[in-house]
C-alpha cells in the first residue's frame, strides 16, 4: 500500500479547506454518509485523487482510531499538500459541525426545549435514535461475526460487561487481546 | 472550570482514540464517560444530543462533542471538547502516518482489530439496551422502536429519514 507524505500537487490551502468545508456542511448522517460525498468530489469532480488511492486510504481509515470522516479528509488533505493540507482538511470537517451544533446548544435548543412539541418531538425521536444503535449493532454483527468463535466472544464479552460494568475501554481492550491470542492458535475469529 | 475543562479534554480524548471503525463505534464511549463517569448528563439529555447530532450535518461524535462541552462548559467547553475528539486523529496521521501504516499491515494488527469488533458489536447492543431503558417508556415509543429498528433493518436510507420519522411519530402519538 503506497503512502506518500510528499507532496503530490500543487492545490491552493484554501481550495482544499474550501472543498472540506462544504463536505462537512452538506452532508447529513455521519461517517457512512459522508464517505461517498467526499469519494464524489474528491476523486470524481476534482480528480485530487484515484480511486485506488481513495480505497487505501479508506483501509487506513477503518483500521485505526477516529471518526471516518475526519480521517480520510486529513489523509487527502496529507496527500495533497503534506502536513498543512492535511490541517486543513481536519479544519474543514470539522468547523461546520463546530459552528451549527454551537448556535444550537447555546441559542436553539435553551429556547425551545421546554416547548410541548419539542418535548413531542423528542419524545418520538429518543426511540427512534435507540433503533438506530440496535440497527447498528445488529448489522456489524452480521458483517463481522461469521464465524462461531467471533460470536462466542461477542457474547462472553456483553456478559463480562453487562456483570462488572468496567468501563468499555477495558472491554475493547480485553476483546483485541482476545483476538490476538485466538487468531496466534490458528483459529480464526 | 479549570477542572471541568481538563476532564471534558480527558474524557472526548478518550472517545476519539477509542473510536475504531466510526459509526455507533463511539457511542459506548461517549455513554459511560457522559453519564456513567462524569454524570454529565443523564440517559435522555444523551439521546436527545445524540439525535440533535444526527439532524444536523458532520461527523455525529464532534456534534456530539461541541453540544455536550458547551453544556458543561459554555463556548470554552465546545472547542475544548472538539479539540479533545479530534486529537488522536490529527496526532496519529499527520505525525505517525508513515509508522501506523506499517502497524495496519501487520497480521497482528488484524487479529486485534477482529477482536476489538467482536468487543464493540456487545458494547453497541449493550448501549442499546441501557440507553433503550429511559427512551421506550410506554406503547406509542416500544412502536416507534420496533417499527424503525425494522425499517433499519431492512433499508439502507440515512439515518436522517429515520430521526424525522421519529420526530413525526412523537407528535402524532404524544400524550399532550
Amino acid at each position: 500500500m503506497p503512502y506518500k507524505n510528499e507532496t503530490t500537487n500543487n492545490e491552493p490551502l484554501w481550495h482544499i479547506l474550501l472543498t472540506f468545508l462544504k463536505v462537512g456542511a452538506f452532508t447529513f448522517g455521519g461517517g457512512y454518509a459522508i464517505l461517498p460525498v467526499i469519494q464524489q468530489e474528491v476523486v470524481e469532480r476534482k480528480k485530487w485523487i484515484s480511486q485506488e488511492e481513495f480505497s487505501d486510504i479508506l483501509i487506513i481509515t477503518q483500521g485505526m482510531p477516529g471518526q471516518l470522516a475526519l480521517n480520510s479528509s486529513i489523509q487527502i488533505g496529507i496527500r495533497l499538500r503534506g502536513i498543512p493540507g492535511g490541517l486543513m482538511g481536519a479544519l474543514g470537517v470539522t468547523a461546520p459541525s463546530f459552528i451549527i451544533l454551537l448556535a444550537i446548544a447555546a441559542y436553539f435548543y435553551p429556547l425551545f426545549r421546554d416547548n410541548n412539541y419539542v418535548q413531542a418531538i423528542f419524545y418520538g425521536v429518543r426511540p427512534a435514535v435507540v433503533a438506530l444503535i440496535a440497527a447498528a449493532a445488529i448489522k456489524m454483527g452480521r458483517n463481522i461475526l461469521h464465524g462461531l468463535n467471533g460470536m462466542i466472544l461477542c457474547f462472553i464479552l456483553l456478559v463480562v460487561a453487562i456483570i462488572t460494568q468496567i468501563h468499555p475501554i477495558i472491554i475493547l481492550l480485553i476483546g483485541g487481546l482476545a483476538g490476538l491470542i485466538i487468531c496466534r492458535k490458528g483459529i480464526s475469529l | 472550570m479549570i477542572a471541568i475543562l481538563l476532564d471534558l479534554y480527558w474524557s472526548f480524548l478518550k472517545v476519539g482514540l477509542f473510536t475504531i471503525g466510526g459509526g455507533y463505534a463511539m457511542i459506548p464511549l461517549m455513554e459511560a464517560e457522559v453519564i456513567t463517569v462524569h454524570g454529565w448528563l443523564n440517559a435522555s439529555e444523551f439521546l436527545d444530543i445524540i439525535a440533535v447530532a444526527e439532524m444536523t450535518p458532520g461527523p455525529i461524535s464532534i456534534n456530539a462533542a461541541t453540544f455536550i462541552g458547551y453544556t458543561m462548559a459554555g463556548v470554552t467547553g465546545s472547542l475544548i471538547a472538539t479539540l479533545g475528539v479530534i486529537t488522536p486523529s490529527l496526532v496519529l496521521l499527520l505525525l505517525l502516518s508513515r509508522v501506523l501504516v506499517k502497524v495496519i499491515q501487520n497480521p497482528s494488527a488484524a487479529n486485534f482489530l477482529s477482536g476489538l469488533r467482536s468487543a464493540l458489536v456487545a458494547l453497541i447492543l449493550l448501549a442499546s439496551f441501557t440507553l433503550g431503558q429511559t427512551a421506550i417508556i410506554d406503547i406509542p415509543t416500544v412502536l416507534i422502536f420496533g417499527l424503525l429498528l425494522i425499517a433499519s433493518l431492512m433499508r439502507q436510507v440515512s439515518p436522517l429519514y429515520f430521526v424525522a420519522a421519529g420526530a413525526f411519530l412523537g407528535l402524532l402519538l404524544f400524550p399532550y
